[in-house]
Order: structure tokens, then C-alpha cells, then sequence
């Protein structure tokens, strides 16, 4: 009886296509969203990512990456002294104002690296070499900076120069970067000339990048950092979640996306159920006239669960394929942010299933109370 | 009980047996009796006629007769198995095997074909498509409607439609009938041609029919007839003795 389920289905082109759309939308709006919320939460995470270290030392009241409170360049003296670690150098991460050759400005995360040792230096130089960045006043600057300088008029290519705080600045190498939360373009320079870009403070380091020795792991040894007074160290990936976590619990980020992603569910729900609702009622005498000829409501059961089923697959596929096919476009110009992890569609899945169970449900309700009887009404 | 002898065109076992029956349906504080203390027998090899009045309960006693109704006392024996010792499931799946419908309706599936409507009730019985699309095929080629098998309920004539239900009800080889106002739907050439055709088809020494009508111009095909009149059977007769009783 599956099959004559399926073709009662299939040949009701108004309803199937009105439920292939519902739970398209549906499902198009929640892996859509949820995928740009996740693509969000990585651009938070950007200079995690970008540096790379395996332990970041911070300030003890420091709970996220972008949150930068300045440390004395003691404690890289103080970290080093830690059993455990291999190496430790000091880092510079900023937001600076960069001044164009046409006089506009534009903000720039500034990152200064260890100058012997360039830890934490791009992943991909795209042009020139990061050797350059020992030349005076050489800075790096990432994709995101040179096209926002396009936008403004100002080709961006080794030998550029622009100012930082009144301080010349010449490139000397492309690379490409995470992009940023807030979307500044990455400048990669040496710790020593980001103190002389930024503004000068009584304290100017932003954090310190430490490697353990081999054997050690990361979360120890961030745990014995972390027993310094007045410091704080995170293994990589708990700095990453860390400030994921921040960004949720404080910003009306995920209130936004999450009433999005609810309406897909009530839109998906409102549609697909009801939908299929009438498309039961439509058929409930012949579902009755089967019931008579001696159907039992387990074969019923199945039928209408796999017509729900079966639409609830083409429309999470659809859905999903439609989100993958908008996130391969977006990935190409890098905005908005898209990251489609597997639990996107884990989760728009269940959701899927959710609503066809809750529509088979209310379609099976009205089955289960009709008396076969009634075909000779 | 207004008994019913052995017909000379059948085998004449007791294919049907209702005794005593009645049903009750619940409203407000006046309970409607649809059937009173009704007793009735269909004979194997026959063609019963239940007639009578609207409203009179012709199509509770076919509901009670294929199952599809609980009764509140009395008996019902069909082929000698009483429906009442049986569990709803058990009564569901004797159905299955043993009762072909013609209903008022047709109630053919207006998305399936007319082939795939005539297997229905052998795909119920666990048949495979193919095995079962088959023997439809070969059910609506007797039935001339060898051509249309393909063909949606909606394309078809009201005729077409009749005979494609009686094609579906015949499909199993079920041993008893069940037809619900026949030709309530067709004008009266279509209908009579309907009846020839279920009286050729449905007719067999081993196989009961049994038709609720109200139309007085197919009485003529009956071999017997039971007339009901509020809710009780008050004449039945071999259909010859009907007219002159």
C-alpha cells in the first residue's frame, strides 16, 4: 500500500507542490540562517584562527579574544619560567586607524608579531614574502583590506604606502586572512613597530602566545599559566568557544537569528501541516473506503507517514540545497558569513521530521476517528 | 425471523444469517433505533435486495452484515463465523479476504488509475503490484474496459466508473457482495446495465450478493427481497412473489 500512498501523493500535484514549498521555505530559512549565525560566531573567532598559537595568555579578567586589557612585557619573562612551556612571545593586537592616500580613513585590526620569530604570522602570503616585514615601516596587509581599498579608489599592492596614527606604513606582501567580526582588514607587521604605530599606554602588549613542550598538553598547561596572579591562559579551542559564548550571552545576535530560524519552524508548521491536514480531509472517504475494504490502521499509519515523510525529505533536501548553493555564492565575495558545520542540517533535520510527525499526527487523528461505516453515507 | 428458503438457482447454504439484531445510535436523550430485533438470511448463489423507505435502515444492515458497524445485540454469522466473537482487527481482516464493496459513490481514488483502484484489495491481501495490476487488468478487460485501464476515475463515464467498482469488488474472488445503492448514480439505462453486469459477473453458486436499493425499477434482478421499514425487515420473499404480496 506504500506505493499507492506515494502515487495518491505524487498525483496531487497542487498539494505536493504547496508542501514541496512549505517545507522548502522552512527548511531554506532554518539552515540559512543557522549557518549564517555560525558564520558569525566564526568572524568573532577571526584572530584565534588567524594567530593560531595553541595557548593564549591573557589578563585575568580577559573572557574573549577581541576583548583586549594590556599586560606588562614581564609576564612573557614570568610565562617562560612556567614548567612546561617551550616557548612564549609577546603579541600586539589592535584596532588602529589607518589614513589613505586620499585622505579617508579607515579602521585596521593591527597585529604584531614577535619580530625574530613571526609566530602567529598569516597562513597564506598571496604575494611577496613575510621575510619583508623586517624592512622598515613593512606591513602585511590581508584581502579584506586591499578590496575595501579598491572600493574607496586606491589600488593596494607591494610598495603601497598609507599611514597608521601618522606613522608611515608600506606594504611589502598580500596574504589572505580570516575575515574579522567587525570586518577591519588585518595588518600584520613586528611587535616593535605596532607599539610605534599604536597609540602609546603605560602598558601595550595585548597577550602572550605560548607553546607547550612536547608531551605537555595545551589545557595544563593553560591551567598552570592561569595560577599566575593577574593572568589568565586559554588552550586554543577553549578561547575560540569562549568567545563564541561571550558573543551569544551578550549580544541580541542570537535572539535575532533565533526568531528567524522560530519563524522558519511556524512557517514550516503552519504550511506543511496544514496543508497536509487538507490533503487528508480531501482523501479521508477513500481512506475510509479502504478502511472498509480492510485496511488496518497500521497500514494507514504508514501511508500517511511516509506521503509526510517523503515530502519532508525533498524539502529538507531542497532546503539544504538551496542554502548550499546560496553559501557557495556568498563564500565567493565573503559576506554575509556562511559556515554550514553538519549540525546545520543535523538540526533543520530533526526540525523537518518534527513537523511531518506533527502533520501526520493531526492527518492520522481525523483517520483514526472515522468509522469505516461512513462510505455508505 | 421471516425465513428464506433454499433458492433453486443457487447452492442455497446460508451465506448470511442476522438474528435478532438491533443498533442503537446515541442522540441526546432520544436514542434513534436503527435497527429493531432484526432478523434476515442471504443465500449463497443470490441476489438480495434490501429495500425500502429513506431513513429506513437498508444501509445499517449493510454495515452491520460486512462489519463495519458494531451492533448492540443480536448475532451475525457470515459464512458461519460470527462477526460478534471476533476481535475488531480479526473482523477487519475477514473483511479483507471476504467482502468486495460497490459503493453509492464508487469511491474510486481519483489520483490512481483504474487499474491500480481495481487492485487495491488485492494488494491489501499482500499481493505485489505487478501480480496484482495484473489480474486487474485482466478483471476490467472482462468487464470491457480493457482500453482504460490507464485512465483516471475523472476520465471516465458514470457507467465506466460503476464498473470499474464493480471490477475492484470482484477483484479478490470475495464469497459475499456488498453493494450500496448501485444506481443512485446513473440514469436508468446506465444503471440496468450495471445490474446485468453485476448479476453476470457477481452471481456465483459459491458467492453471496447482497444490494440496498430504493430503486424500484431494478427489483427485477433480485432473487429475493427484503423490504425494511423503520428499522425492522418486514417482508421478505423470492423477488416473483414480491410484486403479488
Amino acid at each position: 500500500m506504500l506505493r499507492i500512498a506515494l502515487l495518491m501523493l505524487f498525483r496531487d500535484r497542487a498539494k505536493y507542490v504547496m508542501l514541496i514549498v512549505g517545507l522548502t521555505f522552512c527548511s531554506l530559512l532554518m539552515t540559512q540562517q543557522s549557518s549564517v549565525f555560525c558564520g558569525l560566531m566564526l568572524w568573532t573567532s577571526a584572530t584565534v584562527r588567524n594567530i593560531g598559537a595553541k595557548v593564549w595568555v591573557f589578563d585575568a579578567k580577559v573572557e574573549q579574544v577581541n576583548e583586549v586589557i594590556p599586560l606588562r612585557e614581564i609576564e612573557v619573562t614570568r610565562v617562560r619560567g612556567i614548567p612546561g612551556v617551550e616557548w612564549a612571545v609577546p603579541l600586539y593586537v589592535g584596532i588602529e586607524q589607518a589614513r589613505l592616500s586620499d585622505g579617508s580613513f579607515q579602521n585596521v585590526q593591527l597585529v604584531g608579531l614577535d619580530t625574530a620569530t613571526f609566530v602567529g604570522r598569516p597562513m597564506q602570503i598571496t604575494k611577496g614574502r613575510i621575510e619583508d616585514l623586517r624592512m622598515p615601516d613593512a606591513v602585511i596587509i590581508d584581502q579584506v583590506g586591499v578590496d575595501k581599498f579598491r572600493k574607496k579608489g586606491i589600488t593596494i599592492d607591494i610598495g603601497t604606502t598609507f599611514e597608521i596614527n601618522d606613522k608611515t606604513a608600506r606594504v611589502v606582501a598580500l596574504c589572505h586572512a580570516n575575515r574579522s567580526f567587525l570586518g577591519q582588514p588585518y595588518i600584520y607587521t613586528t611587535y616593535d613597530r605596532a607599539l610605534q604605530f599604536a597609540k602609546p599606554q603605560r602598558k601595550m602588549m595585548s597577550c602572550v602566545l605560548v607553546e607547550p613542550k612536547p608531551g605537555v598538553s595545551s589545557k595544563e598547561l593553560a591551567e598552570s599559566i592561569s595560577a599566575i596572579p593577574g593572568l589568565r591562559a586559554f588552550e586554543r579551542d577553549d578561547l575560540f568557544w569562549s568567545t563564541v559564548w561571550w558573543y551569544i550571552k551578550n549580544t541580541g545576535i542570537p535572539i535575532s537569528f533565533g526568531t528567524v530560524v522560530l519563524m522558519g519552524v511556524i512557517v514550516g508548521i503552519a504550511i506543511a501541516g496544514q496543508t497536509f491536514y487538507l490533503f487528508i480531509l480531501d482523501n479521508l472517504r477513500y481512506l475510509a473506503a479502504l478502511k472498509a475494504m480492510g485496511a488496518r490502521m497500521p497500514i494507514l499509519a504508514a501511508m500517511v507517514f511516509l506521503q509526510s515523510f517523503s515530502v519532508g525529505f525533498v524539502g529538507f533536501g531542497l532546503g539544504v540545497g538551496l542554502t548550499s548553493i546560496f553559501g557557495y555564492k556568498v563564500l565567493k565575495i565573503e559576506q554575509p558569513p556562511f559556515f554550514m558545520p553538519w549540525q546545520v542540517p543535523a538540526f533543520v533535520a530533526v526540525i523537518i521530521i518534527l513537523i511531518c510527525c506533527f502533520s501526520a499526527a493531526i492527518g492520522l487523528r481525523q483517520i483514526a476517528k472515522l468509522e469505516p461505516a461512513v462510505v455508505f453515507k | 425471523m421471516i425465513p428464506h428458503e433454499a433458492s433453486q438457482a443457487g447452492s442455497g447454504s446460508i451465506a448470511v444469517a442476522v438474528r435478532n439484531v438491533t443498533k442503537i445510535f446515541p442522540n441526546g436523550d432520544t436514542p434513534t433505533y436503527a435497527l429493531r430485533d432484526v432478523s434476515f438470511e442471504a443465500r449463497c448463489g443470490e441476489l438480495t435486495m434490501i429495500v425500502g423507505p429513506s431513513g429506513c435502515g437498508k444501509t445499517t444492515l449493510l454495515s452491520v452484515i460486512c462489519g463495519t458497524l458494531a451492533i448492540d445485540s443480536g448475532s451475525i454469522e457470515v459464512f458461519g463465523k460470527n462477526l460478534g466473537s471476533m476481535s475488531p482487527s480479526e473482523v477487519t481482516g475477514f473483511r479483507s479476504k471476504n467482502v468486495g464493496f460497490i459503493f453509492q459513490q464508487f469511491n474510486l481514488i481519483p489520483t490512481l488509475t483504474v487499474v491500480e483502484n481495481v487492485s487495491i484489495p488485492l494488494i491489501l491481501q499482500g499481493w505485489n503490484y505487478r501480480k496484482a495490476e495484473e489480474k486487474a487488468a485482466a478483471i476490467l478487460k472482462d468487464v470491457g474496459l480493457g482500453e482504460r485501464i490507464r485512465s483516471f476515475p475523472k476520465q471516465l463515464s458514470g457507467g465506466q466508473q460503476q464498473r470499474v467498482a464493480i471490477s475492484r469488488a470482484l477483484v479478490h474472488d470475495p464469497k459475499l457482495i456488498i453493494c450500496d445503492e448501485p444506481t443512485a448514480s446513473l440514469d436508468a439505462k446506465t444503471g440496468h446495465h450495471a445490474l446485468e453486469l453485476l448479476k453476470r459477473s457477481a452471481c456465483a453458486p459459491d458467492r453471496c450478493v447482497i444490494v440496498v436499493t430504493h430503486d424500484s425499477r431494478i427489483f427485477s434482478f433480485a432473487d429475493w427481497i427484503a423490504e425494511m421499514e423503520d428499522g425492522r425487515v418486514v417482508k421478505s420473499c423470492r423477488a416473483a412473489e414480491y410484486h403479488h404480496a
